[in-house]
């Protein structure tokens, strides 16, 4: 179901969009907290249409945490657990034992957490996790810095960005949560974006169905955060997948496999639009450009490695 | 040793009373003196005998949050630990007790770094004394199967996480005879945990979210009543205990107290050492007992007043210290008793710390140096010196 560009050249515009998957009924209900153009809803919402009601969300400290709603409300509708910052997957581990052993061991147990729960706190009882393959499914939502304490930066903010505790722009890359949750060797992991909707539920669908411990990573636009007006969160995620600095793929079993075959635009397209990118000068963005190539490149051959490549 | 008996480790005793009582999520992490548990209870699992799922964490803060997560779901979930790995759980121990979940925990009292020490001493469990859970100090090997069964009961009942403590060593690695309880002679004791912030698939909601400051403190007041609660069902089950088994102690152990004038206030296994110094000096006509502490949290302060009163001087004698203040019991208790008229003079001792021995020729000392009239000093004072 991935969207599949022919060409290396600019994308025209398709004459009609791909038509858009039949999903499910809706579960998350009205009420939510999140700031207007944030990914997460979207996110969620369109992940608990594929998953069904019989879903647990295990969600530590986070935008995520907030945006369900205060006690009593809950915007979710499904059992929505609150946790520890750096639980988030054993959190998830646990309640599918208890399940398990109460005769439930059918409910989708889901940890949802973001960057810093994941790439930073989380990391270690993330990595215990993957390492057990428990059977659960863990969404990071990636708004690439500390959002929901005010734009700190994380282990995943990319160079160069500007976040509070960056005044100058962070210096050194962000982690590459795809090769470290590759070298777990867990039976799924892929990367979906929000701007290639048809590819992200097809992935939704592929982790959701999959048994043991499977993950998927989400770039998670946000507008206060990336400094960039509401109305380009969809065309930020979509860009940061056409310049090739956010590629979507899938890890299946250890094999790499792009899923959408991006227009290689310039990475300036998606820094130009933000404003945490804004101190970039022209030897920045041709170092980004740089970096995006080099890491295309390693991705391709390692999915040729693996027979994954369809242009 | 009856048929019904085993030689047993406290260790072994512990998960034993975690298998009986039907564990249903067991998350295991290593570290001395505490192995033993989990070993153990791997061992039971791979042979059948308890059917919990057996999750192999990667640290005891994970091991916590899996039985947090576990305990939401209503299973009996059940974890070891001792020292730094207690300590690494701090935040989850709070969490476990705010989120009002019967989580269970053995853990081996053992003294906490630097410098390294495997031995026993209690300050890593009194430094989670403000969490909320409930604190249980075994005396031997009997004591430690019955109180891990009772706590799945009393967790169960009060909604409240329940901490059973063992001396590193003098209890963990020596072997006593030991009578293993049928599990159907205990599971009917256990009642299931139908809290309304179960997870309940058919009736989602959010657990643990954003609360304003007045719901908060309203939470915090009821973590606190619970505790209250919590003291009548400890002595409910220990009369269970007496009748159905003829052993067993509620908040506090009394050994010929009666018309004591001196009566030392302990816990744990220096109780045990205890009772040999009190029989001989009541065999010397001295009029001396001893009171166990066996339940710190809930603090028994009235049945400690009853246990003390008509007493002229109490000798509390710490295998801990909280640094700038005391002994901690010498403090609970001194605060239990003020105020009380006629309250007995109270003495604070602190010895034992990070596995030092605590021989008879120790507790002598300390009701000696009372007994010859030494002042009691605020901060405790070491036998050492």
């Amino acid at each position: 179901m991935a969207e599949r560009m022919t060409t290396d050249a600019p994308r025209p515009r398709p004459a009609a969009e791909p038509r858009l998957p039949t999903l499910g009924e809706e579960i998350t209900r009205p009420g939510h907290l999140a700031c207007p153009g944030c990914a997460v809803p979207l996110l969620a919402r369109t992940f608990l249409k594929i998953a069904g009601p019989r879903t647990v969300f295990c969600v530590p400290a986070c935008c995520f945490a907030v945006i369900d709603g205060p006690f009593p409300y809950s915007s979710a509708g499904v059992p929505f657990v609150h946790c520890a910052f750096e639980t988030a997957a054993v959190t998830a581990a646990g309640v599918k034992a208890g399940l398990r052993a109460r005769g439930q061991g059918d409910i989708l147990v889901v940890a949802w957490a973001g960057d810093g729960g994941t790439f930073d706190i989380g990391i270690q009882a993330l990595s215990g996790a993957a390492e057990r393959n428990d059977d659960i499914l863990y969404v990071c939502y990636d708004n690439e810095a500390y959002m929901n304490t005010g734009i700190q930066r994380s282990g995943s903010t990319p160079n160069g960005a500007w976040t509070t505790t960056t005044p100058g722009g962070k210096q050194g890359r962000k982690k590459n949560l795809g090769m470290i949750m590759a070298a777990h060797r867990i039976p799924y992991f892929a990367t979906v974006s929000p701007g290639y909707y048809n590819d992200m539920v097809a992935k939704m669908r592929r982790a959701i169905s999959t048994k043991g411990f499977r993950m998927l990573h989400a770039l998670s636009s946000c507008p206060p955060g990336w400094k960039m007006a509401e109305e380009h969160s969809l065309t930020s995620t979509r860009l940061a997948v056409d310049t090739r600095i956010f590629p979507l793929y899938e890890v299946d079993d250890g094999r790499f496999r792009v899923t959408v075959n991006p227009p290689q635009r310039p990475v300036s397209e998606y820094l130009r639009l933000q404003g945490r990118f804004a101190q970039l000068g022209a030897a920045g963005i041709e170092a980004q450009q740089r970096a995006a190539d080099e890491d295309w490149a390693a991705l391709r051959a390692r999915c040729e490695r693996h027979g994954n490549v369809n242009d | 040793m009856t048929t019904s008996e085993k030689l047993l480790t406290g260790n072994e005793a512990a998960a034993w009373g975690a298998a009986r009582a039907g564990a249903e999520v067991v998350a295991a992490y290593p570290i001395t003196p505490q192995t033993t548990i989990i070993e153990t209870l791997a061992s039971l699992v791979h042979r059948g005998i308890s059917k919990a799922e057996y999750i192999a964490v990667e640290s005891e803060h994970s091991a916590m949050a899996a039985c947090i997560a576990a305990a939401h779901t209503g299973a009996r979930a059940f974890t070891a630990t001792s020292s730094q790995g207690l300590a690494l759980m701090h935040e989850l121990m709070h969490w476990a007790a705010a989120a009002r979940l019967p989580v269970v925990l053995a853990n081996v009292n053992r003294a906490m770094a630097p410098g390294w020490s495997i031995w026993t001493d209690q300050n890593d469990s009194l430094s989670q004394r403000d969490t909320g859970w409930i604190q249980i100090y075994c005396v031997d090997n009997q004591e430690v199967v019955d109180s891990v069964i009772q706590a799945f009961a009393l967790a169960a009942r009060t909604s409240l996480p329940v901490m059973v403590v063992l001396d590193a060593f003098v209890l963990s690695h020596t072997a006593e005879a030991v009578h293993i309880p049928e599990e159907e002679e205990v599971r009917p004791l256990i009642p299931e945990w139908n809290a309304p912030w179960k997870i309940d698939i058919d009736r989602p909601a959010a657990l643990g979210s954003l609360v304003p400051p007045a719901e908060y403190e309203k939470m915090r007041k009821k973590l606190c009543d619970a505790h209250a609660q919590a003291a009548l069902v400890i002595e409910d089950l220990a009369a269970t205990w007496r009748k159905r088994f003829g052993r067993g102690a509620g908040l506090i152990e009394s050994y010929r107290a009666e018309g004591a004038e001196t009566i030392l206030v302990t816990s744990a296994t220096i109780a045990s050492t205890a009772r040999v110094v009190i029989d001989e000096l009541r065999d010397k006509g001295v009029p001396a007992g001893l009171v166990r502490v066996r339940v710190f949290r809930p603090f028994p302060v009235a049945a400690l007043r009853g246990a003390l009163a008509g007493a002229k001087r109490v000798v509390v004698l710490d295998r801990n210290c909280s640094y700038g203040a005391s002994g901690i019991f010498y403090q609970e208790l001194r605060a239990a008793l003020c105020g009380v008229p006629g309250a007995p003079v109270v003495h604070g001792y602190i010895a034992g710390m990070g596995g030092r021995d605590v021989t008879p020729l120790t507790v002598r000392a300390a009701l000696g140096r009372a007994m010859e009239g030494e002042a009691p000093v605020p901060e405790s004072t070491w036998l050492s010196e």
